[in-house]
């Protein structure tokens, strides 16, 4: 076996790193996590020539070394840690042709660490158009690398790339810097200390808290009589070292690269008068996200019903294809509906993701939070606690994950503890089903009551988080260093591929990952559904033929009354009935009291788990939403979802912590169990108080 | 006294003299925010605040009361 290369890829954000992944590796991609971290670890194989193999390992963007969140820290960790299975035989640093002078200060980190480096200098198609050319050879000998000038868009230099990979041992590893030139003093007394050790590498464990491998974990401690530097001077020691990267790089683009300003066009400050106008600047973004609504409610709808429909026919066809028994109706009655509650809403996810991609891509998120951050500074956000917000739209979990790069500890934690509020993926196959229920077909000036309450229910949601983080920045006495530094990116056409790639990735991640808990729950539930302990179950038969002999039934409605009243009788329907008062008041009855109780799991569970109670014990062919409208109030009679049960359930559903895994990521995040039992029982709480005002006020 | 990049109106320009390193992140240092480079306001949100700013050839933003420790000496518009 031909013996695989460890490749690296580093650079900064906003320099097509993920597009040179994606031209390497092709579908060759794996997505997990590092151990222990929640931070997104993507890895794949790329063939070299001669029948070479390189692992390639796409770190987390990143300006510098000079990790300043988890998911910098990743990058640090690896490079400093010579016994990973991941340490790279070679980096490749990625940077952007027009702001080659900022993205080289990585590289000359990276390379000062004695790791064969090279430079690829992507998006080599905008050089003509920025009036930029490139003295490569120069620049080969100035940086002592070796260069691949590429385009990932027009598919350029990819080839040279995987060849000066497969080269990797003629690379030089001399540093750029003499570390010991930025304060002679310091550094000459460190490497006394020290002999035997690269001394950058001794700096930047004095500098930051690199946690890294145990067996250099004693070597660490030994460093720790460095630190007795105060902060001041080690920060002036680190604005020195800038200096000097800085100077070491100027010195190469100097001549090696001319920029030819008449030859510019600058697209950026055209877009810009507009895209970020006191104004106008507002009203597009008003205007995008009324679209993304739009898209959600209207064009999802038809594969939706189309899902549901086929998930119905599937049941049935597998109850009349297959031998009668207990396996049969599993699969028909517990496996297959809970499967459809899940399956019906990957049109709407698909669709959140892919907006969300195009947004990030194109640079316009920049621009956003640009915008926002002196109006969410108000309540205790940050400009950059938009992008958390809006992707929560789509699930809360990745949307907390994105609020590392909110540099303010307290602002940060404020927009963990109210993403939750905003209207996730999971509540929208509630929503539109209730929805569908309850609130009349019908329209005014154009718009559809039913489309109108599902915007409504959003701004509710984004209403309720901004409120508390309000509350929040009253109440919390954190004192935390508020600055902000956010890049605004140039425009860019979002490259199809990328954009693909991302939403099959995170569509599919979101499915599994629900699908698991939705499975294994409707699989229980079934089994409780299906059994039941005593005579009320198991002679059920009898009693009901008993209670009914007077009345002349046909055997049909019979049969109807026989499963009924064993459903009643079945383990979940004791169950069921044990929490009814306390759901009561808020106008459920003990099927809804299950469906609430087991999505606490996750709330997409709802549909799937009235979904898989109603169909044990019916047979015809129907649809989740018509078995739902068949449903009469055991109290009240009439039919349950009514316009005040409705509303109340929709409230309920807006409000509660319904989500395992949010709770996991908060405790992760946060690193305490005290912010996610919080959550969970102040939106809990709240969510009940107000669908019981809900229901009593509209009955 | 000398002039803050806070005090900067969109489209003038500056060269930064000097920046108070213990209140500016690391981060933005290595951005490019260093005595010698040069400085433009690109655009402002409303109130004047964060500020759209090319430095030294990158473009970023920040927040008006971080502008306010980075010295500048304003450049004539040409």
């Amino acid at each position: 076996m031909s013996k695989q290369i460890n490749v690296a890829l580093i650079g900064n954000p906003n320099t097509g790193k993920t597009s040179v992944f994606n031209a390497l590796t092709g579908l060759n991609q794996k997505v997990g996590n590092y151990p222990g971290i929640t931070v997104e670890k993507k890895q794949g194989i790329c063939k070299l020539p001669r029948g070479v193999k390189a692992h390639i390992i796409d770190l987390p963007g990143t300006y510098s070394l000079n990790a300043s969140s988890l998911d910098e820290n990743v990058v640090i960790e690896l490079l400093l840690n010579k016994n990973d299975k991941d340490f790279p035989d070679i980096a490749v640093v990625v940077t952007d042709v027009e702001n080659l002078k900022r993205n080289l200060l990585l590289f000359t980190q990276i390379k000062d660490l004695e790791i064969p480096t090279i430079l690829v200098i992507n998006m080599a198609d905008r050089m003509s158009y920025k009036g930029i050319t490139l003295d490569i050879e120069y620049l080969e000998e100035k940086l002592n690398t070796k260069i691949a000038l590429i385009s990932t868009r027009k598919k350029e230099g990819i080839d040279k790339l995987k060849l000066l990979i497969s080269n990797y041992k003629d690379v030089s590893i001399e540093p750029c810097i003499d570390t010991t030139q930025i304060d002679v003093d310091y550094f000459g007394n460190l490497k006394k200390a020290f002999p035997n050790q690269l001394l950058y590498k001794l700096w930047l464990v004095i500098t930051q808290d690199v946690n890294f491998g145990k067996t250099d974990r004693n070597e660490i401690d030994a460093v720790a009589n460095f630190k007795t530097k105060s902060k001041a001077d080690l920060k002036r020691l680190q604005q020195k070292e800038t200096i000097k990267r800085y100077q070491f790089i100027n010195n190469a683009l100097d001549k090696g690269q001319t920029i030819d300003l008449s030859q510019a066009k600058d697209l950026r400050i055209k877009f810009d008068r507009i895209l970020t106008h006191k104004v106008w600047g507002y009203v597009i973004f008003g205007f995008i996200l009324l679209t993304i609504f739009q898209a959600i409610y209207d064009w999802s709808s038809i594969p939706m019903d189309f899902i549901d429909s086929a998930f119905a026919s599937l049941s049935e066809w597998t109850k009349t294809q297959l031998p009668q028994g207990a396996f049969t109706s599993l699969l028909a009655e517990g496996i297959i509906p809970g499967l459809g509650g899940i399956v019906i809403f990957i049109p709407q996810i698909a669709f959140l993701f892919l907006f969300i991609a195009v947004l990030e891509e194109s640079g316009y998120m920049s621009r956003v939070v640009f915008l926002m951050d002196r109006i969410m500074r108000r309540f205790g956000l940050s400009g950059k606690s938009v992008v958390p917000l809006i992707s929560g739209t789509a699930c809360a979990i990745p949307a907390i994950m994105a609020t590392r790069n909110i540099e303010s500890w307290k602002e940060r934690l404020i927009t963990i503890l109210v993403t939750p509020f905003t209207t996730c993926s999971a509540r929208l196959p509630v929503y539109l089903i209730i929805i569908a229920l309850v609130i009349p077909e019908g329209r005014i000036l154009g718009l559809s009551y039913q489309a109108l309450t599902l915007m409504l229910l959003y701004l509710i949601g984004f209403g309720t988080a901004i409120i508390s983080a309000y509350i929040l920045n009253k109440i919390l006495k954190i004192k935390s260093k508020t600055y902000f530094v956010i890049e605004m990116p140039n425009y860019k056409l979002p490259l199809l591929k990328n954009v693909v790639l991302t939403v099959i990735e995170k569509t599919k991640a979101f499915i599994f990952g629900a699908g698991k808990i939705i499975l294994a729950i409707s699989i229980v539930l079934w089994f409780l559904a299906s059994y039941g302990p005593g005579e009320a179950f198991n002679d059920a038969e009898n009693i009901v033929k008993k209670e009914f002999a007077s009345e002349n039934l046909s055997s049909e409605d019979l049969q109807q009354k026989i499963a009924s009243h064993k459903l009643e009788h079945s383990f979940i329907g004791i169950a069921g009935h044990a929490i009814e008062p306390a759901i009561r008041p808020l106008g459920y009855d003990w099927k809804i009291g299950i469906a609430i109780v087991s999505s606490f799991a996750a709330r997409e569970v709802f549909v799937g788990t009235l979904a898989t109670i109603y169909s044990v014990g019916s047979d015809e062919e129907e649809t989740i939403k018509n078995r739902m409208a068949g449903e009469v109030n055991p109290v009240l009679g009439g039919p349950l979802f009514t316009f005040a049960s409705g509303i109340s359930l929709l409230l309920f559903y807006a409000f509660a912590m319904q989500c395992m895994s949010t709770l996991a990521i908060v405790k992760k995040e946060t690193n305490s169990w005290k912010w996610p039992i919080l959550q969970l029982v102040i939106m809990s709480a709240f969510a009940y108080i107000v669908a019981l005002i809900a229901f009593q006020f509209l009955k | 006294m000398q002039d803050t990049l806070a005090q900067l109106k969109r489209g003038e320009r500056g060269i930064i003299t000097d920046v108070s390193s213990i209140h500016i992140p690391l981060k933005l240092l290595e951005m490019g925010c260093l005595p010698g480079n040069f400085v433009e306001l690109v655009q402002v949100a409303p109130f004047q605040d964060p500020m759209y700013l090319n430095i030294n050839g990158s473009h970023l933003a920040i927040r008006k009361e971080t502008a306010s420790y980075i010295l500048i000496e304003k450049m004539a518009n040409e």
